[in-house]
């Protein structure tokens, strides 16, 4: 990307930009660090790897009765588990524009005229996010 | 590099993909054989998206799903992290040049992502081979649509809408490569909104990154500057995505094993095409990508239809 002729960005866009940068880096870096631990053995599996190939080629459902796998956030009582561990940094990144969002509020809200609709977007985003992860309409609890 | 290296090198690379896949399913195949197979296989997708002008996120699940064994519910929550982590990973470098707008992606992000959570459920809930006749449709639907579609660098708008301005979905475009300053907006916003409505269905649905349609709709439908469509779409990706994927992580659908090597191997694989983009002759990996995208579409479409397994 040519960043030589960009124009000046807003002041929302570029922090947003910069909380973005940091959560997608924390998550990448998760993501990778936890699946480590589970690869390595450092962290015992819920569901080994051997066990893995004769389990993943079936659907969802069927997957879970038969490893008996945590469904919603149950995943989070067993971080202990490497498998388990390695969703956190997934968590992670689906929840990383959430800051993001959150943190455009303060000017929306401060400017002279204020910027409802900016906030109100925000605010919106944020509640859809929220619904989505708490399992409430998902059947995840 | 020679260009015409890079091309033959980068079609062996794609055409290995199955054959990656094949060399996994014999069934002396050790099982850390396929996160192996599974990195390497996203690694070329990676390689060869970029030049070809498609989201890694679209190619994963064709592929994955027609050569893989794994379960179209664990492909799809894999293909929306892998479109999910790549759109993180592009987001700021783009909101920061100003190819990507804020003001243009929320409202379109804000009910993708809330109709992508009915898509998430709807394909979770239905039964997998008629996902996958879907799918195999959508995805012959993409191909025709890289033949057929048409691109307008700056689109003629007459006259913003009332909407479009009340949230503001306008700004200025510096172009990097001529230097030329365009102050843009966009019309026929509840359109769009209504387009993006649909596009966050299919991302839920079927887990495939939906740049494809994301940029037609913001370029040739609103009218915003290509490469601001473009850049935005990564945007709303992200948002999408993010909804969708919870979806799939409450639901179980989430395996770390077929994750974590798709998420790094297309990452990788996206940074060495980035810096091919100049030697390799985009318009040729783009009907390579084709080619390939045709055959995995025909093949998911008589998985489903239970003809070809």
């Amino acid at each position: 990307v040519n960043t030589r002729a960009a124009a000046p960005q807003s002041h929302e866009q570029l922090r947003y930009a910069r909380l973005l940068e940091w959560g997608a880096r924390v998550g990448l870096w998760l993501l990778v660090g936890s699946f480590a631990l589970y690869m390595t053995g450092i962290l015992p599996s819920h569901v080994s790897p051997q066990r893995l190939p004769e389990l993943w080629s079936l659907p969802v459902h069927s997957y879970l009765q038969l490893s008996g796998a945590p469904v919603g956030w149950n995943w989070l009582s067993q971080l202990t588990h490497g498998d388990m561990a390695a969703l956190s940094g997934v968590a992670w990144m689906a929840a990383c524009s959430v800051p993001c969002l959150l943190s455009l509020l303060p000017l929306a809200v401060s400017r002279q005229r204020g910027d409802t609709a900016l906030a109100a977007l925000c605010v919106a985003e944020v509640l859809v996010i929220a619904v989505a992860a708490s399992g409430w309409i998902t059947g995840g609890h | 590099v020679r260009p015409r290296q890079a091309i033959f090198g980068s079609a062996l690379l794609l055409a290995a993909t199955p054959a990656l896949a094949g060399m996994a399913s014999t069934p002396a195949m050790p099982w850390w054989g396929w996160p192996i197979a599974l990195f390497l296989a996203c690694f070329v997708m990676g390689i060869v998206a970029v030049p070809a002008g498609i989201g890694g996120g679209t190619l994963f699940v064709p592929i994955v799903g027609s050569f893989f064994p794994f379960h179209l519910d664990f492909v799809r929550g894999a293909g929306l992290l892998v479109a999910l982590a790549s759109a993180l990973a592009a987001g700021p470098v783009l909101l920061r040049t100003g190819l990507a707008s804020l003001r243009l992606a929320l409202p379109l992000a804000l009910v993708a992502s809330t109709s992508s959570i009915g898509g998430a459920l709807l394909g979770l809930a239905l039964p997998a081979r008629a996902v996958q006749m879907m799918l195999g449709a959508l995805i012959l639907g993409i191909v025709a649509l890289m033949f057929a579609s048409k691109r307008s660098e700056f689109p003629a708008v007459p006259k913003p809408d009332a909407l479009s301005q009340s949230l503001s979905m306008h700004g200025v475009f510096i172009d990097g490569a001529t230097g030329r300053t365009t102050q843009w907006h966009v019309h026929r916003t509840v359109s769009g909104l209504l387009v993006f409505t649909g596009i966050g269905v299919l991302a839920g649905m079927f887990g495939i990154g939906a740049g494809w349609a994301n940029v037609p709709a913001m370029n040739l439908l609103m009218g915003a500057p290509l490469k601001v469509a473009a850049g935005s779409s990564g945007l709303v990706l992200s948002l999408v995505d993010s909804s969708a994927a919870w979806v799939y992580l409450n639901k179980g659908a989430v395996l770390p094993m077929i994750v974590v090597p798709s998420v790094v191997g297309m990452m990788l694989g996206a940074r060495i095409g980035a810096r091919l983009l100049d030697v390799l002759r985009g318009a040729a990996v783009r009907r390579l990508v084709i080619v390939v995208l045709l055959f995995a579409g025909v093949r998911t479409l008589l998985k489903g239809a239970g003809v070809w397994l």
